[in-house]
């Protein structure tokens, strides 16, 4: 029986284990106070084959499956959880093409995707609705050969700086919440779409999180996925897959914060001994361990039993997009508390920007909020109880 | 073009070693495996010929078992092909031994080129290299920073205190590497090597398949011993002086002198 990762996921796991300790820790502490976007990761992403992971290979991809991918976002967001959210949020803007998109539009996007010459985002989001998706309003007109795109959305990842993005709109408001939109594939350049206004944020600083303006966009026919009431499906499918994505970025988030709190506690010592061998502090990192793990252990399942799903829009069932959300849950919430636990262990020193805990105390709260809140998170698992 | 990289499973330099209870090794059950810096720096020397030249990579390891991960890092960091020398025979074998079998290995195949780390982080004997050039004898360019080839010639440099050495041979020759990670950058495994390299050819062969005799290597054979393996010693307390300048120069002169007796 196996229980345990393959030789290929072990070796990607050293691999993007050195890779973020070589190449990627170095720079997190001044790109976070930067809050600047950097392309020379996105560069270290493309060179190594770490965009197209889970991209099937007949379209250029590795086919190297959810859990493979979960893996390296861990190992990335160890070091910086901004740098995992460049893979994650690839996939996630990829899904819906990888979901929906028919034999043509596959053929015309996901290579480029897979290799990770064009980078993709997912615009869901807008000011007036987060979680109530059924109040979208953002609107798309058929005009011949052509959809007129209308609207605004906000807070998308990667937004700026994405050559593809899979965006939501209403294609019939008089329908229901669950049969009134679309997703469309939006390329950048198209007339009408523009970029508004860049996020300073308190965590994951240096990811693109911007606002996208629709006004009188149009995009070409061949450019909608799937059927025209066919949106919120191939959203909810989307975010059942890419949930694991976050929730891999939360677990790498505790993972990093915890490493460094045990090697300070094994360090620094106060009334004649290493803070570890105080109780108070030796039972914290106990459980922060324990919390941690258990969040790895539920999200590498999920992965595994994602992976042998379809790419395709047929159903799954609730079990699995249970697994899904109590995956990004559970992990976000022990991301949350773990670090804000390394920041104790660390006392004063926690609190200042010498060390990385802090950081990764600030990181750790967006995967409590995207993706899904964690009170959806919270409401998908009673619902399907 | 043929290269051939004799490559080494060391323990990773981040590991905390412990001596075995024998007194004379390591103990070696908690350890985490990696490629010999040195020898990863030969194999990234070995892709930008076969990027620039079309050559042919191969990995040759002896090892144990477990040896099989190192080589297949290699063959995803986009090497073509894996021999692993995997015989108990060969346990203990001093740094002759090992060469012995290795230049065995090598009369069975095809080389232009032999590559490899001027030394293995572990053992730190830079000898391997060396002797084996010498058992097969082919010429040796030592501690590499750079190498060429061109008209059946291998042209390497290597930096001598504050100037540099460029030396030449003809080819077949063996060049071990030096320098260090900043002047090879030796590339990582990407994820689309990794998905290939266990689909790449990976041969395993016992001492008899390569002819070699087991009383000429392993423990037995070997000239030189270890005798013994310690840790370093726990670095000490500092001890601060007390006293004004005039007592402290003395007790310092006389502490320099009589204890550390190094004045
Ligand atoms: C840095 C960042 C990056 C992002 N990236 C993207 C992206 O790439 N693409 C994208 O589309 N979006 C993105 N988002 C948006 C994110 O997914 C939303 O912010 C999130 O879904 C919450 O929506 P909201 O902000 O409108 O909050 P609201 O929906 O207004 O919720 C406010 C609060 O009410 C709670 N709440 C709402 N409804 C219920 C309910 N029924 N029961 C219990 N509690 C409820 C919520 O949990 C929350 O605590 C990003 C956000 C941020 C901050």
């Amino acid at each position: 029986m196996q229980y345990d990762l393959t030789e290929e996921q072990r070796m990607l796991q050293n691999m993007v284990r050195r890779l973020a300790k070589e190449k990627v820790e170095p720079g997190a502490a001044r790109r976070d106070v930067d809050g600047e976007f950097d392309w020379e990761m996105v560069e270290l992403m493309r060179e190594n084959g770490l965009y197209g992971i889970d991209f099937p290979e007949i379209y250029g991809g590795s086919g190297a499956g959810m859990l493979a991918m979960a893996i390296t976002v861990e190992e990335l967001s160890k070091v910086d959880a901004a740098c995992g959210l460049l893979v994650a949020d690839h996939e996630l803007g990829s899904l819906p093409i990888m979901l929906a998109g028919n034999e043509e539009q596959k053929q015309r996007l996901l290579p480029r995707l897979a290799t990770g010459e064009h980078l993709a985002a997912f615009a869901l989001t807008e000011p007036a609705a987060g979680s109530d998706v059924a109040h979208l309003r953002c609107r798309a007109v058929k005009d011949g050969d052509f959809y007129i795109l209308n609207g605004r959305k906000n807070f998308i990842t990667n937004g700026g700086v994405a050559d593809i993005i899979t965006v939501y709109a209403v294609t019939d408001p008089e329908a229901k919440g669950h049969r009134n939109a679309a997703v469309f594939v939006v390329e950048k350049g198209t007339p009408g779409f523009s970029v508004g206004k860049k996020e300073d944020k308190l965590g994951i600083r240096w990811s693109d999180t911007v606002e996208l303006i629709f006004e009188d966009c149009r995009v070409p026919a061949e450019n909608l996925l799937g059927q025209e009431d066919e949106g919120f499906h191939i959203m909810m499918k989307t975010l059942n897959f890419s949930r694991l994505g976050v929730a891999a970025q939360a677990v790498g988030i505790a993972a990093g914060a915890l490493e460094h709190a045990v090697a300070y506690a094994k360090e620094r010592e106060s009334f004649g001994t290493p803070i570890i061998r105080h109780q108070g502090v030796g039972f914290k990192l106990a459980e922060m361990t324990m919390r941690t793990e258990a969040a790895r252990q539920l999200v590498y399942k999920t992965c595994a039993l994602y992976e042998p799903l379809p790419k395709d829009m047929s159903r799954i069932s609730p079990e699995l997009i249970r697994m899904s959300a109590m995956s990004k849950c559970l992990s976000g919430d022990v991301a949350m508390w773990v670090t804000t636990e390394a920041v104790q262990v660390f006392g004063g020193y926690g609190y200042i920007k010498e060390f990385p805990v802090e950081r990764m105390m600030r990181d750790a709260k967006i995967t409590q909020i995207y993706e899904g809140t964690n009170e959806i998170m919270r409401l998908i698992i009673a619902n399907t109880l | 073009m043929d290269v051939i990289v004799l490559l080494k499973q060391v323990p990773d330099t981040e590991t905390k070693i412990k001596i075995d209870a024998d007194g004379k090794s390591i103990d070696t059950s908690d350890i985490k495996w990696i490629v010999n810096p040195y020898d990863e720096y030969a194999v990234e020397a070995a892709l930008r010929l076969q990027e620039s030249d079309g050559a042919m990579v191969t990995i040759l390891s002896m090892g144990p078992e477990r040896a099989v991960e190192a080589i297949r890092t290699a063959l995803a960091m986009g090497a073509d092909k894996g021999v692993l020398v995997d015989d108990p025979a060969t346990e203990g074998s001093d740094a002759l031994g090992k060469a012995k079998v290795l230049a065995a290995a090598l009369r069975s195949m095809d080389f232009d080129l032999v590559f490899c780390g001027h030394r293995a982080v572990d053992d730190d004997e830079n000898q391997v290299g060396i002797m084996v050039a010498e058992l097969t004898g082919i010429p040796h360019l030592g501690m590499a920073v750079s190498i060429e080839v061109a008209d059946g010639k291998a042209r390497i440099e290597r930096p001598l205190e504050g100037a540099k050495v460029t030396l030449e041979a003809t080819m077949p020759a063996l060049v071990t590497f030096g320098g260090a990670h900043a002047v090879w950058n030796p590339r990582y495994a990407s994820l689309p090597g990794i998905m290939k390299a266990k689909k790449k050819p990976l041969e395993q062969k016992t001492l008899a398949d390569l002819g070699v005799s087991p009383d000429e290597v392993g423990a037995q054979a070997a000239k030189m011993q270890v005798t013994s393996m310690g840790l370093p010693k726990e670095r000490q307390a500092g001890r601060v002086l007390e006293g004004d300048t005039d007592e402290k120069a003395k007790e310092l002169t006389r502490l320099l002198h009589e204890e550390a007796k190094v004045i």
